[in-house]
């Protein structure tokens, strides 16, 4: 049983990381969607929990864009020698086959970009959970607003996750 | 607590804003990259992440400089929360469409 030290961080950044994100997701929209005047007795516990976990979400996602750009990315990039085993070399290996190409030019491409928005998203959020702590619950507008960007982040971490399990699964790190 | 009973929107709305900002300019160098070769060049900080590292570097300077400086000016205000809401939600729409590879892609050379 044996597993490379890319292949470690590759499933550090995706499985770890990742999943680690999704785990929390839905644990934090419902509360911050349950966070009103009439449903909450205790807001202030539930805001300083929201505070812990929404922080903790964001830590994981700058965590997870930084370890997939400035590491697993450069892996999967690597331009090949001539005459080298494409298998190795997984963006040129993709794109050496028109039915293979498309886990790149689209998968590769979007997700690569799109996940950066979902760490600023959640950062924005976790400000304001922070700051504006209880009187969340009485500003609805803000709350809404809150929900809708952390949708957002989410839609946008579950395209990099899922395409990275994807094009993992065609043209894994090694 | 009576801190946060007297609290404006100002903060919020910055945060809310900033971060727009800050998806509307990934977008934007993503697609800049995609259209003028040169801007490609620049945005390459770090050769083996390539423009990746410049467009990400970027969008995340401008997220924070933007956040910095309406968290100033608004920072004791109660400013219009719809109007900066839409408009928040419309950089980060931007921002989705310009990295979304059938559209930046149409730019390519």
């Amino acid at each position: 049983m044996i597993i490379t030290w890319r292949e470690l961080w590759t499933v550090i950044h995706g499985m770890g990381l990742g999943s680690l994100f999704f785990l929390v997701f839905s644990g934090i929209l419902v509360t911050l969607w349950t966070l009103h005047p009439e449903r909450v007795a205790a807001a202030e516990q539930r805001v300083r929990q929201l505070g812990i976990a929404i922080w903790a979400t964001s830590v994981i996602l700058w965590a997870t864009v930084i370890t997939g750009t400035y590491t697993v990315y450069i892996w999967y990039r690597a331009k090949p020698p001539a005459g080298a085993d494409l298998t190795e070399f997984p963006r040129s290996y993709l794109l050496s086959h028109p039915d293979r190409a498309g886990w790149h030019n689209l998968g590769m491409e979007w997700k690569e970009h799109v996940a950066w928005l979902a760490p600023i998203l959640v950062t924005a959020v976790a400000y304001i959970i922070t700051r504006y702590g209880t009187k969340l619950v009485e500003e609805d507008k803000l709350r809404k607003a809150v929900v809708v960007l952390f949708s957002i982040a989410f839609f946008a971490a579950t395209i990099a996750v899922v395409f990275g399990a994807f094009i993992n699964k065609m043209a894994p790190i090694r | 607590m009576e801190q946060q009973k007297n609290l404006t929107n100002g903060r919020a709305v910055a945060a809310i804003l900033a971060a727009g900002i800050g998806s509307m300019v990934l977008g934007l160098f993503t697609t800049l990259a995609e259209a003028i070769g040169p801007v490609k060049k620049v945005l390459n900080l770090y050769d083996p992440v390539g423009p990746l590292s410049g467009k990400t570097t970027f969008a995340v300077v401008a997220w924070l400089v933007a956040w910095i400086l309406l968290g100033s000016l608004w920072r004791n205000k109660q400013i219009g929360f719809a109007r900066v809401y839409i408009a928040s939600l419309i950089l980060i729409a931007l921002g989705l469409i310009g990295t979304f590879p059938p559209f930046f892609q149409i730019f390519g050379h």
